[in-house]
């Protein structure tokens, strides 16, 4: 071809190109969260009404297996890559925010007002030094699953309502063979369960106490209520013996196979058990006490990473608003089964009337959070404790005592600096 | 290498106390495998019968295989483990090696000192070099490729270490023949000495397979693309925040030993031959 | 060019060869593991949380780690698996291989019975073996004791018996790679030496113990010190089967790589982790640097 003809055609194609460009300015954001299948499509479907509304922007959705989930961003970002908007689990907030990993939700983009008016009150742990820093898409709360073959077999009609009806109904529901061996335990007892958050934010105040101070900085548990709380959970095994400690491996197992009359769980594990045949099961709200009711709630939170600005931050604050609307909220109940973070949502006749998921909605309204600085060592307190006293035959509020001086280390430490 | 008059003594001598020692034997070897037939039965249940503990599964179903197989990308995962696997392999094999027989075979100064810093890189958990190879990785681009998975692994301490072992018992006056006949150092190592230590080097590329095969953390690390993933990694995919399947975890286990199993079965006598050798070595 | 090459002497030639045969290892060497693992160790001296800025403390994670009494039950729970589990395995897999040594027919197959769970996932095992320990009416170990009528224990859930229990796997697992080490060891020994012993009328007893085990100890102190490495290492059994995943109960089975992981990757404490991995590669050190004295005697 002819010199100048090709230089011709060659500006002819950048200028042209550069007129797209400028036209189908897409702006692309990535998003990251954890690889589970109905969370992957919940989020692909977000997706698509997302960039159907929003023409200019595309978000690339990338997920990476639990197990090294946080250690994965973490290290991804220390090195600068990292997504746009990102989805932590709500007890990680401390160390993303010291470590620069997220931004502060900005006031016009997600006013005050709004949030605290629409959401769940729990959303208040999002909130540090007059910043919300993420908003969740979907909650958990706990609830009692309950054997319903079990509870006929001995001649109960229902589940328990308070705490001593559920020690009775335990004793009732436990089946031991000649040897005094569990066959059946009333209640599957599982500290590596959730039942170090049922300890921390029911029991203790069903008893009258608080686990942490106002402010979140001391261990208040080593009190009369604590002591009573965690008696309450190590009675089942210790002294009325209808449950064990990892019998058949976790309280979920035990359920789904058939042998235990009662667990607790959260509302993740709904579709497991609608998935073991032959199980027939049933879920109430947490037992009371003293005609009080308490429950705890966890959740991962959407947050605008730090190396989101101009542009892509805009883009990113839409997706946030997107993926936190009403209408998103209650796909994700559909789609992967968890609750809905906004009340207007939650607490619809329909929702709350749900056979599954209603004790859990239900539970939402009297739940709180525990503002963990770290999970790990401090859900570490429960577990310790529990075979302090199961194991050692330790006194419950000496046991407490111990591991409330190394779970005080931890809050000291994290506050110190 | 047996001496076929003495073992027959022998066996005539030990006859009634031989049988009951081949079966007590026998009967050790059964509970050694308990666990893997274990595994491999577990594979074939579904998961409500995952927690009835029986050896043969009452409603037996390859449901498990069939969902790994055809509903992820298993079989991609594979591929990926097998190339990463078997280009580093290659790769230890020729360096170790190398450097195994240098540090044998040649006296310069500073060949102990050298030694030991190698030997010692056995000594860090992986754990703690992940975030400085991690920075490499980004910088270079190396994410998210086969050399990003694989370059960690090139060359090893223990490789080393055993193929030194193994080049220090080759008789000296064999490497000076061939000096004194105008080889070059490099035509040595590669014609002479490496064909002498083929036990060794089919020992060494067992091990080093099966633990490439195996490996998680780093592969995990570099990959973002589930199309990259290694076997370890996918595996780790199916698990989420609160869902364990077991039955699940167990089929892809017993998937992923598939391969190491038929090449140990093929290599059995070249193996268990180089590994005894390694053992006199050392 | 050959009159420069040729002014070195025959010594001088060789080394300088060496030293090009060794040229690509070592840059690898250096970049990918030497200085990492400098990084790490400099990372010891300081406070730093991955995503944060890094805080220079000096000495304080030392001292913070030699101060907690939770370091030094870990440190005490890493060497009973290696003073255990070493002698066990050890002494298991030698009667294993001695006898084995003596079949002939299907010796290939029972040999390779005793090897393949060397090949198994840890973790899948490690599983697997948690489900034996469960107590009545599940657990295999429990109904085997009550065949006995010996009463049940608690295996994983006791503070006792949960570092014995998380180490049979791991034994176990290593065990076939043992047996075959040390059948290989005793076929080397020249029949001459057998032969002699028979004609002086020495008992099998005897031959054992004056002539088998002394020229076995090669073999024996190699094993010892990858077993002993391996052991001190131990990771994986322990994070799938201890009963909270976290080395319990109550720390009781806890080893140093465990204490590691979780400083790193669930506190995020990456100062005090790489404190914990300077020490725990200076025992290795040592452990290694006493075998490789030990076989120099040998020669």
């Amino acid at each position: 071809m002819k010199k100048w003809l090709k230089k011709v055609f060659a500006l002819a194609i950048g200028g042209t190109s550069l007129v797209w460009s400028g036209l189908a300015q897409a702006v692309e954001i990535e998003y990251w969260q954890y690889t589970y299948g109905s969370r992957v499509e919940a989020i692909d479907k977000l997706i698509e009404s997302f960039e159907a509304a929003n023409p200019g922007i595309t978000v690339k959705h990338t997920h990476f297996p639990y197990a090294d989930y946080r250690k994965k961003v973490a290290i991804a970002v220390s090195a600068g890559d990292g997504p746009d908007v990102v989805q932590l689990y709500y007890g990680w907030l401390n160390d993303y925010r010291e470590g620069g990993l997220i931004q502060p939700l900005s006031s016009s983009a997600f006013p005050h007002a709004k949030i605290e008016e629409e959401f769940f009150p729990m959303v208040g742990t999002m909130k540090v030094d007059g910043n919300y820093w993420g908003l969740p898409t979907a909650v958990r709360s706990l609830a009692l699953f309950w054997n319903k073959d079990l509870f006929a077999e001995a001649g109960l009609s229902g589940p328990p309502e308070t705490l001593d009806e559920m020690v009775e109904f335990a004793k009732k529901l436990t089946k031991k063979d000649a040897n005094g061996n569990y066959l059946t335990v009333g209640f599957a007892v599982d500290t590596d369960g959730q039942d170090h958050h049922w300890w921390r934010e029911v029991l203790i105040r069903l008893y009258g106490g608080q686990p942490y101070s106002d402010d979140g900085k001391t261990v208040a548990y080593t009190t009369e209520a604590g002591a009573k709380a965690l008696k309450f959970i190590t009675d089942f095994e210790a002294t009325h013996k209808v449950g064990s400690n990892g019998f058949m491996n976790r309280g979920q197992d035990a359920f789904a196979a058939g042998q235990a009359g009662m667990v607790l769980d959260g509302s993740f594990r709904i579709s497991k058990f609608a998935k073991t045949e032959g199980l027939n099961f049933a879920i109430s709200e947490l037992p009371g006490h003293d005609g009080n009711r308490f429950n705890f709630s966890s959740y991962w939170v959407n947050g605008i990473s730090s190396k989101a600005d101009g542009e892509k931050k805009a883009a990113a604050e839409k997706f946030l608003q997107h993926i936190t609307s009403d209408e998103a909220m209650q796909l994700w109940l559909d789609t992967v089964g968890e609750l809905p973070a906004k009340p207007a949502v939650a607490l619809v006749d329909a929702n709350k009337a749900h056979p599954l998921y209603g004790p859990f909605i239900r539970g939402l309204s009297y739940a709180n959070a525990t503002a963990f600085v770290s999970e790990k060592p401090q859900r570490q307190s429960l577990i310790d404790a529990y075979d302090m006293v199961v194991l050692q035959g330790a006194d419950p509020m000496a046991a407490l005592k111990k591991v409330a001086k190394a779970e005080q280390e931890v809050f000291d430490e994290f506050f110190g600096d | 290498m047996i001496d076929v008059n003495a073992t027959m003594a022998r066996l005539e001598r030990a006859r009634p106390g031989t049988v009951i020692l081949w079966t007590l034997l026998f009967l050790g070897g059964v509970v050694m495998i308990t666990p893997i037939v274990f595994m491999a039965a577990t594979s074939f249940k579904t998961g409500q019968e995952v927690y009835e503990l029986s050896i043969i599964p009452d409603k037996p179903t390859l449901a498990n295989y069939v969902f790994i197989l055809q509903e992820s990308k298993f079989m991609r995962w594979m591929l990926n483990s097998l190339w990463v696997a078997t280009f580093s392999t290659a790769s230890v094999l020729f360096f170790d090696s190398l450097v195994g027989y240098t540090l044998a075979k040649f006296d310069f100064r500073g060949r102990h000192i050298v030694f030991i810093a190698i030997l010692s890189t056995l000594m860090i958990p992986t754990e703690m070099l992940i975030i400085p190879w991690y920075m490499m990785s980004r910088s270079f681009g190396w994410i998210d490729t086969y050399w990003g998975i694989a370059f960690p692994g090139l060359m090893t301490g223990f490789g080393t270490f055993l193929m030194r072992q193994f080049f220090m018992s080759l008789p000296d006056e064999l490497i000076e023949a061939a000096r004194i006949d105008g080889w070059s150092e490099f035509a040595i190592w590669w014609r002479i000495a490496m064909p002498l230590v083929i036990p060794a080097l089919s020992a060494l590329a067992i091990f080093h397979f099966l633990g490439n095969w195996t490996a998680f953390i780093w592969p995990l690390i570099v990959t973002n693309d589930p199309d990259i993933y290694t076997i370890p990694v996918g595996i780790a995919s199916f698990n989420g925040e609160f869902q364990m399947d077991w039955e699940i975890v167990m089929t892809a286990s017993c998937l992923a030993t598939l391969p190491t199993l038929l090449v140990f079965l093929l290599l059995q006598k070249f193996i268990i031959r180089g590994i005894m050798l390694a053992g006199l070595k050392g | 060019m050959a009159n420069f090459w040729n002014k070195f002497t025959i010594k001088q030639k060789l080394a300088i060869t060496a030293w090009l045969f060794l040229a690509v290892p070592l840059v690898f060497y250096i970049t990918i593991r030497f200085y990492p693992t400098f990084e790490a160790f400099y990372v010891s001296t300081l406070k730093w949380n991955l995503l944060g800025a890094k805080k220079a403390i000096g000495m304080k994670n030392y001292i913070k780690i030699f101060a907690d009494e939770d370091f030094w039950l870990v440190l005490w729970n890493t060497i009973k698996y290696a003073l255990v589990g070493v002698p066990v395995s050890m002494l298991i897999a030698f009667v294993i291989a001695y006898w084995l040594n003596e079949i002939d027919f299907g010796h290939d197959f029972i040999r390779a019975m005793y090897f393949i769970p060397f090949l198994t996932t840890a973790v899948a095992m490690a599983w697997v073996w948690r489900w034996f320990y469960q107590p009545l009416p599940i657990g295999y170990f429990n109904t085997m004791l009550s065949w006995f009528g010996i009463p049940q224990q608690p295996f994983l859930r006791s503070v006792t018996q949960g570092l014995y229990s998380i180490m049979a796997p791991a034994v176990w697992a290593g065990l076939g790679f043992q047996i075959v080490i040390f059948i290989a060891g005793i076929r080397a020994i020249p029949r001459s030496y057998f032969e002699a012993a028979e004609i002086d009328g020495a008992g099998r007893r005897q031959i054992l113990r004056e002539i088998t085990l002394p020229a076995l100890k090669p073999t024996i102190i190699f094993l010892t010190v990858v077993s002993t490495i391996g052991f001190l290492r131990i990771f994986d059994q322990v994070y799938t089967m201890s009963a909270d995943s976290a080395g319990g109960p109550l720390n009781s089975t806890k080893p140093l790589v465990l204490m590691i992981y979780e400083f790193a990757f669930d506190e995020f404490k990456l100062g005090r982790a790489s404190a914990l991995t300077v020490i725990l590669f200076l025992i290795l050190l040592v452990v290694s640097l006493v075998q490789l004295w030990l076989m120099r005697k040998q020669k």
